[in-house]
């Protein structure tokens, strides 16, 4: 395992980023909630995300050819190219977040394509200038991590890896090793947004994980409900939500960010009482 | 398939142990897809090893696909240019005749031997993306060869343009999946056959059409392809005695030219020129030469060159070729390309039309859009090389798939 990012020189911004994401998975079971930047009215989505108690926030990162993702992150995608969002929108948008709110973790989400573009050095440079605590890069495994980890532990930014039902127990060393803030748990062997995976299935692998790590374990794909969010909650630190939210933006244009707060609200009362004794 | 004797400073021993052809290549894809990359890279290397596998691949290629493909000297299109070039320029043409393999093309030598490997990992079901739809024939065809259902992805704006290939595929049993996702073309249909692939990744092998994508295709696929320029060098032996002075052939993604370079590139007198589709021009902004008007990046799964903004979003390409309208090529090519072993030149669309019709006339061979990007480099590729010299124009497919396209542009009314 390589160190946790500690600077070692101080209460600098990067220990605020390992706090920002401590605090947040210490509470109990979080809500990772996830929208496309660019997508609609992003500044105000994000806020009703924070409003409805979403405790980690994934900011997507617009690419023209998101091979990981379903049909409504592809569209937001699309969406938000054609409305002209570039990428410096969406570290002002991270810059803005972060000045709204000082204590809610920041997570880029996106491919490698945009992100290495200008060389790993600048776009880490820009995830510390931003405020965003960590990068979810879904095209870049462990095995091409010099194209980015290293900028990013460099920064203090936290590298957030991508673990799935096909990375066996052989693989997950090298998957944990580098990666700090949270595990992004993959509940199904799929793209997003499409099929929910089997609650069993979930209990296995992030028992798994966590016989081989302490980091927190947050689990996404084809979550939409608030029962599936408790259910995911009872032995998950975390649960991911994102085509569901991305498919509200679409819907409901300028009254999203209300729908969107009373729909994180349901999510987040699902997940931080799923372990309270019914 | 031919044993490599390692040696140093060779262009022939990439990629490293990590797929990667210099700073080009790699593996970048998804976690879900990344356990079965590194599986089927092991079962490359045991498959290669096994002479059971390469006397299967031979004997499919011999009878299946009707290799060798001949040698051919084209004496009329050798005397166009000839007379054309200064005095004592014009050197000797011959064409390498992959538009005479079954299905047309030279697409079918990597399917069968993806589809070899498919079924030696115990794959039950394949997919594929295609273009013009060449490589969707191929797969199918192979898939309907050895009994495996097969689903081809398609850009719907293709399937619209390729209505012969749809049928083609359907006759041979192939599902042909329209993709309505991006710009509906050759780039959006590796989308979502990657996307289907990491949902299905447990029962299904996803046959790559060029030598791009992540470690180990783009080995992969050129060892499949390399028959081309082994064949080439002995049948050139035979012919002449000595190796060829010059290897065109036309680069889309890249596998035909791969094929025909790669048994040559540790000869240094033997010259390469990959032919890079310039559509309307490269100051137009309309056309697919990555290494003329493109940067470094990654797209599906591999570091090469590719179209793309300051912000690293994909371009559109364009060609009058849908076999070469992609906005990237193989991670091999940027690397001969910086190396500074292989030339790249871009062709326009216009410049194909010409040499197209040029083939036609004086050969009797009509040739694919794509190959006609290659001969259209004829006329400065000859004018500077003396007439005793040797020139091998790889033509990699025939053009009656092309002939609704030409005739189009021509005027012709069909």
């Amino acid at each position: 395992m390589l160190p946790l990012p500690f600077r070692g020189e101080g209460w600098g911004e990067g220990d605020a980023r390992m706090t920002r994401f401590a605090a947040a998975f210490a509470k109990g079971p979080a809500l990772v909630c996830f929208i496309t930047g660019g997508d609609g009215d992003t500044a105000a989505n994000l806020d009703a995300l924070v409003a409805g108690g979403a405790d980690v926030i994934e900011l997507g990162m617009p690419f023209t050819d998101p091979m990981a993702d379903g049909p409504a992150i592809q569209q937001a995608n699309i969406r938000s190219l054609a409305a002209g969002t570039r990428t410096a929108d969406i570290f002002r948008l991270a810059t803005e977040f972060r000045a709204r709110h000082p204590h809610v973790p920041l997570v880029l989400m996106g491919y490698s394509n945009p992100m290495t573009i200008r060389g790993p050095e600048w776009f880490a440079a820009e995830c510390g200038k931003a405020g965003v605590d960590g990068v979810i890069c879904v095209d870049i495994p462990p095995e091409e991590d010099a194209d980015l980890g290293p900028a990013l532990r460099d920064q203090g930014v936290s590298l957030i890896r991508l673990a799935t039902p096909t990375t066996d127990t052989a693989r997950l060393p090298a998957v944990l090793d580098g990666s700090s803030g949270f595990l992004y748990y993959v509940s199904v062997a799929g793209i997003t947004g499409t099929q929910a995976a089997a609650q069993a299935s979930i209990d296995e692998a992030v028992a798994r994980i966590k016989a081989a790590s302490s980091i927190p374990v947050a689990v996404g794909f084809g979550v939409r409900t608030p029962e599936q969010a408790r259910q995911i909650a009872r032995v998950a630190d975390g649960v991911v939500v994102g085509s569901a939210l991305v498919d509200l933006v679409k819907q409901h244009g300028p009254d999203a960010p209300e729908v969107i707060r009373r729909y994180t609200a349901s999510l987040a009362e699902a997940v931080h009482k799923a372990r309270e004794i019914a | 398939m031919t044993v490599q004797t390692p040696i140093a400073n060779s262009f022939r021993n990439q990629p490293d142990e990590q797929g990667h052809f210099g700073k080009f290549g790699g593996r970048y894809v998804a976690e879900t897809l990344m356990p079965l990359i590194l599986d089927l890279e092991k079962e490359y290397r045991a498959a290669k090893a096994d002479p059971a596998f390469r006397a299967e691949f031979d004997d499919l290629l011999e009878h299946f696909v009707g290799r060798p493909s001949p040698l051919y000297y084209a004496p009329r299109i050798t005397e166009h240019y000839r007379a054309l070039a200064p005095e004592g320029k014009g050197p000797k043409i011959y064409f390498k005749r992959e538009e005479l393999n079954h299905t047309g093309a030279h697409k079918i030598n990597n399917c069968v031997g993806q589809i070899l490997l498919a079924m030696r990992m115990g794959k039950t079901r394949i997919i594929a993306e295609t273009g013009a739809g060449q490589h969707g024939v191929a797969t199918a065809t192979v898939a309907a060869r050895f009994g495996l259902p097969c689903t081809i992805f398609m850009g719907a704006k293709d399937v619209e343009r390729q209505k012969p290939n749809v049928f083609r595929m359907k006759l041979l049993g192939a599902e042909v999946r329209p993709v309505t996702s991006g710009a509906e073309t050759l780039k959006d249909a590796m989308n979502d056959a990657l996307r289907d692939w990491v949902a299905n990744v447990h029962d299904t092998f996803y046959i790559i059409g060029t030598a791009a994508g992540p470690h180990p295709y783009p080995e992969l696929v050129r060892d499949f392809q390399s028959v081309i320029g082994t064949e080439t060098r002995a049948q050139m032996l035979k012919a002449e005695g000595r190796l060829p002075d010059m290897l065109l052939a036309a680069v889309g993604g890249g596998s035909n030219a791969i094929g025909m370079f790669h048994p040559f590139l540790d000869d240094p007198d033997v010259g390469m020129i990959g032919i890079e589709a310039a559509g309307h021009g490269i100051d137009s902004g309309q056309h697919a030469a990555s290494l003329s008007g493109g940067k470094p990046g990654i797209l599906h799964g591999n570091r090469t060159y590719l179209l793309q903004d300051e912000d690293g979003q994909i371009t559109e390409a364009h060609s009058i070729s849908a076999g070469l309208d992609y906005p990237g090529l193989g991670p091999e090519h940027s690397w001969l390309h910086e190396s500074g072993r292989v030339k790249y030149v871009p062709i326009t669309d216009t410049q194909a039309l010409e040499a197209f019709q040029l083939c036609c006339k004086l050969e009797g061979i009509i040739p694919a859009l794509e190959s006609a990007h290659a001969l259209a480099a004829l006329p400065n590729v000859t004018a500077t090389m003396s007439e005793d010299q040797l020139l091998v124009v790889n033509v990699s497919g025939r053009g009656d798939k092309d002939i609704f396209t030409v005739a189009e542009h021509l005027g012709f009314e069909m």
